[in-house]
């Protein structure tokens, strides 16, 4: 193969340190009716320092639950989920979250959505941190929108302030659930080649669910693919193609392999 | 794989030159469309006056089985004005003051709905056992109760006011974007500033649906209040008219009492357009 690929639950080697770390969580939820539901089953990973990890899955395979549990939003029934080796047990400052919808505050303008998370956490929003929210409006591309209106940006520009917001308390991760899953094709083409211009510029460690293959293989240095029903972790993947990526990235023949592998590995699930 | 190619492409200009030309008509109408746009809620109203003159002239109706239009006027203009002033402003303090206390009281009330599963559990039952009940019934009973002031009369406004501004409410903090709830709980902002900065102004539009109707309710439940025990306001007024059996002069107390409930309601949806404007649709703004 042209790639490597480790076992699931084998140790994923990365010469980085790592920031995240998964160690045989098991994730159950009772339902309205009193049966168990199993989100995930056993799942073991790491995530190194400064690397873009994608998590790869049909729906119903707790690809959301992975991002709640970082957040520190839900607690594992099982095992441990660390940050920088501690344990987490609430939510933590080093964390951004990126939506698969924008949900940015209609009453505010862009700046003011951009600004939202100091005001809600601290009351208040000084000139400097303004300053701030506009270079990150630069950073995404909006540095004249700022005093525009939610309802005059188009969906990508909204997705656009909802990761400016995100970056604004200046994270060292950054969580994204199927960011642009919203948008129509073209728009979701440019913002994957935009949040990797984003990801250069201010390197952070990025867990990304998507459930599009090309996407995956597009952004990501690693892939992690899960199976439903349980969530369990089926494979993680080197993505060896040359950074900075392209459109010419597309057509390399590496991305063509690696996309038919996890086609492959996607769809013999039920008879493996 | 190409004739599907050639047929898309040929499939789409037969149907494309009919769009464009509805669209144009759409963003530019001609001028006497937009005027007879305008002018026709107040064209239809016109019409409907001058056959109910026309019924009542023609079928010889006598007037205290259905006064025309232009007998209202004129009992309308046999009032005092001192006399219409008085009875305008009994009933529309009546009405205020129970539209008031039930925002005040309904708001605070959602929020603790919400808020708190105990508090729903325990007041809901007893807030939709309130609203079941006919208010128009319990009327008299509160009335012998709290005694003859302007108070129970504002008990019944707020009692028919009341509901539907904590029903709203709750559907609007209720309705608000689950993943903003876990942005507020990823940045460990706290119960109150979620409430203050996310769920309450999410549920504004919802409220302000309420506000609206209610408006009007608490014309009703003023109205009510008089009917029952009053010696001024405009339902006095209409009960007091019909016993001497002056139907004209009660249809002009009604007509006036359905002016008043549309003034409330517009200052209403233009207190919305002043101080909310991104809580409406983009076409009311």
């Amino acid at each position: 193969m042209a790639f490597a690929a480790s076992s699931p639950g084998g140790a994923a080697v990365s010469e980085l340190p790592h920031v995240i770390r998964f160690a045989n969580v098991e994730q159950t939820f009772g339902r309205d009716d009193g049966a168990a539901v199993t989100a995930l089953d056993d799942v073991t990973f790491d995530i190194g320092r400064h690397e873009f990890l994608a998590v790869l899955g049909p729906s119903g395979c707790g690809k959301s639950t992975l991002l709640r549990l970082i957040a520190g939003l839900i607690f594992p029934t099982r095992g441990i989920v660390s940050i920088y080796d501690l344990a987490v047990t609430e939510p933590r400052d080093e964390i951004g979250i990126v939506f698969q919808r924008p949900t940015l505050l209609p009453w505010f303008d862009v700046l003011g959505n951009v600004t939202f998370p100091l005001r809600h956490k601290y009351g208040r929003v000084s000139a400097a941190d303004k300053a701030r929210a506009r270079d990150l409006l630069a950073l995404v591309g909006l540095s004249d929108f700022a005093s525009k209106r939610i309802d005059e940006l188009s969906g990508g520009m909204q997705q656009r302030v909802a990761i400016a917001r995100a970056l604004l308390l200046d994270p060292d991760i950054l969580l994204m659930d199927e960011p642009f899953s919203a948008l129509d094709a073209l728009t979701r083409d440019e913002m994957g080649f935009e949040l990797l211009r984003i990801w250069s510029e201010r390197p952070k460690t990025v867990l990304f669910i998507t459930h599009s293959i090309p996407e995956a293989i597009l952004l990501a240095d690693r892939i992690i693919v899960m199976t439903p029903r349980p969530g369990r972790v089926r494979e993680v993947i080197d993505v060896n193609l040359q950074r900075p990526r392209s459109i010419a990235t597309l057509s390399e023949p590496t991305f063509n392999a690696l996309a038919n592998h996890i086609r492959g590995q996607l769809f013999t699930r039920i008879s493996a | 794989m190409p004739s599907q190619i050639i047929s898309a492409a040929s499939s789409s200009p037969a149907s494309a030159p009919e769009a464009p030309s509805r669209a144009a008509a759409a963003a530019t109408p001609a001028a006497w469309r937009i005027w007879a746009d305008r002018l026709a809620p107040a064209c239809s109203f016109i019409v409907l006056i001058c056959v109910w003159e026309a019924a009542c002239r023609l079928f010889a109706i006598p007037s205290f089985l259905l006064p025309a239009p232009s007998a209202i006027v004129v009992a309308g203009f046999n009032v005092s004005v001192s006399q219409w002033l008085s009875n305008i402003g009994a009933t529309l303090r009546v009405a205020l003051m129970g539209y008031v206390a039930a925002i005040v009281v309904s708001i605070p009330l959602a929020v603790a709905l919400v808020s708190s599963r105990f508090l729903s559990r325990t007041l809901y039952p007893m807030i939709v056992i309130v609203q079941s009940t006919p208010i128009v019934a319990v009327a008299p009973i509160i009335v012998v109760t709290l005694g003859a002031s302007d108070l129970p009369r504002v008990v019944i406004t707020f009692l028919i006011t009341f509901f539907p501004i904590v029903v709203s409410t709750v559907t609007g903090l209720m309705a608000t974007p689950e993943e903003l709830i876990e942005l507020s709980r990823s940045l460990r902002a706290g119960r109150v500033r979620e409430m203050l900065h996310i769920r309450l102004p999410f549920a504004v539009p919802f409220i302000f649906s309420a506000l609206k109707i209610s408006t009007t309710l608490a014309v009703i439940g003023a109205v009510v209040a008089e009917f029952v025990a009053a010696e001024h306001g405009l339902g006095f007024f209409i009960m007091f008219s019909t016993s001497f059996f002056k139907i004209p002069q009660a249809f002009a107390g009604l007509a006036v009492l359905v002016a008043l409930s549309l003034v409330l309601f517009r200052l209403c949806s233009l207190a919305q357009r002043w101080f909310v404007p991104w809580s409406l649709p983009k076409s009311e703004r």
